[in-house]
């Protein structure tokens, strides 16, 4: 371990007030959970809405009118024909194929506009090394300018609207993965409709200074209540989302990752724009089929949490891979688990058994969301 | 004494005569979090102190359960399987885990009595 003091979010003295529970996550000291405890915020997420610091993530404008062009050459994805207002989910490749980070990318609507041409939220533990990686190939092309002087709060929940639009009205207008820049307490804040729970709900990009102000406000509204990282990482979980460095990382591809759908037909073979990324032979061969496995979803048939780094295997005792996420879901109601599995195992309901402490755990293979999205289209 | 405790956080009662009562403490429970999963020893079977005699299990994190003394299961709390979740509300009651027939009395007696084990709390 490294002796770096952990750093602290704007919303610090916030969670210390809250009785957060804190705990070393990225190299910051962040809210794991609140008193209320993993559970209750689980289900307030669902019902209601919750309220997550995620201030540690990188947040990163691009300005410059070759900023969308450069991105295009470190994500497979459709930056150019983003419009104005949008927003889509990218990974950065390396040359192998593999992931770096996952990342958001908002076109904020007037270009120019204090978040850039281009908008970019990236993972609190990639951030200096996505950073470095954005100067080094594309700094030549347009401006890369880290944000920190900004706090990121996420809003989520089925209520998360009734709550945020009493700050301003304009945020209802927004539908899923748009984007727009609102005053919320007298501060410029760039707000989105997305989130990583699977609910509706708003990531808010804020100063600072004014983090805490808006904090409150938010959780003086009778939908809201705080939640901490641990039921983010659950409800992501049961969103079938893709937590970096543990269901994806540099060494798995895009299309094993079951990420496919983010790589838009305009950057595929045969499209106007296909390649010119890193990676882009491998990550071709694997469109055209040749991935060796696959990120699947497990549903435990026993009541027997099934966590990260559980070995899968057939029923013979061959092993098939290891979970890369998994928990007893508390939505679901049923043990839930990513794993890589090879192409022949990874077939809805196709049966395989996870180790857990020497028992072999019957698991089905199952699509993906476990919990249904819940989004404002 | 009649309850005593281990550095791993479980108590261990023996008011009844016939079996020492284990569980959890409040500590351990809170530290856990939403427990929704335990795995119990085998009832019968003879555990040496120290020995993993179980598991508990919350959402976010797995522990595991340790034999506070050596000593023979004799029961083990069927309504905590069925309901993880009253080794959150009643940790000291009905969250038991389970019952050993002592066989050293020696290695209940080294245990924590309470003071020793307040004690251990405030310097975490």
């Amino acid at each position: 371990m490294s002796e770096t003091p952990l750093q602290q979010t704007p919303l610090h003295a916030l969670h210390l007030r809250l009785g957060a529970r804190l705990v070393p996550f990225a190299g910051y000291e962040m809210p794991v959970q609140y008193p209320t405890g993993l559970m209750a915020e689980h289900k307030q997420c669902r019902e209601s809405a919750a309220l997550f610091d995620v201030s540690h993530m990188g947040q990163v404008k691009l300005l410059g009118p070759d900023a969308a062009a450069a991105l295009e050459s470190l994500v497979p994805v459709d930056v150019i024909d983003l419009a104005g207002g949008k927003q889509r989910y990218a990974f950065f490749t390396n040359v192998s194929g593999g992931l770096l980070d996952d990342l958001m990318i908002a076109r904020p609507l007037s270009g120019g506009t204090p978040f850039g041409d281009l908008f970019l939220v990236v993972n609190a533990g990639c951030k200096e090394a996505d950073i470095r990686h954005l100067q080094t190939h594309i700094g030549h092309r347009c401006r890369v300018v880290p944000m920190p002087e900004r706090a990121l709060l996420a809003l989520q929940g089925p209520k998360a609207v009734d709550a945020l639009a009493r700050l301003n009205a304009g945020v209802a207008a927004l539908t899923f993965m748009t984007t727009g820049v609102f005053e919320l307490l007298g501060a410029p804040c760039f707000v989105s409709r997305s989130g990583y729970t699977g609910e509706d709900g708003f990531e808010i990009s804020v100063p600072a200074e004014k983090a805490e102000a808006l904090a409150e406000a938010l959780l003086a509204q009778p939908e809201v209540k705080p939640a901490g990282l641990g039921a983010r990482d659950t409800l992501r979980l049961e969103a079938g989302m893709c937590l970096y460095g543990h269901d994806i990382n540099e060494t798995t591809s895009p299309v094993e990752a079951g990420l496919t759908w983010a790589i838009q037909k305009v950057r595929r073979p045969g499209g106007a724009r296909a390649g010119g990324y890193p990676g882009a032979h491998a990550v071709e061969k694997h469109l055209a089929g040749g991935a060796p496995s696959k990120r699947v979803g497990l549903i435990g048939l026993e009541r027997i949490p099934v966590r990260e780094g559980t070995p899968i295997v057939d029923s013979h005792g061959r092993k098939l891979g290891t979970v890369t996420s998994g928990t007893l879901a508390p939505t679901v109601n049923q043990p839930i688990a990513m794993a890589y599995l090879p192409l022949d195992h990874a077939l809805p309901h196709h049966e395989v058994f996870a180790e857990v402490r020497g028992k072999r755990v019957p698991m089905r293979v199952s699509p993906m969301p476990f919990n249904p999205h819940n989004y404002r289209r | 004494m009649t309850t005593m405790y281990t550095p791993d956080h479980e108590w261990i009662n023996i008011e009844d005569h016939e079996a020492a009562v284990v569980g959890i403490t409040h500590h351990a429970q809170d530290a856990l979090g939403d427990v929704v999963f335990v795995e119990l020893p085998e009832v019968g079977r003879t555990y040496k102190k120290g020995e993993v005699a179980g598991v508990v299990e919350s959402v976010k994190a797995a522990a595991d359960l340790y034999m506070p003394v050596t000593g023979e299961v004799v029961e083990v709390n069927g309504a905590l399987k069925d309901d993880p979740s009253l080794a959150n509300s009643d940790p000291l009651g009905n969250g038991w885990f389970f019952k050993v027939h002592i066989t050293k009395m020696e290695e209940f007696d080294q245990l924590m009595d309470p003071p020793a084990y307040d004690a251990l709390l405030k310097t975490l």
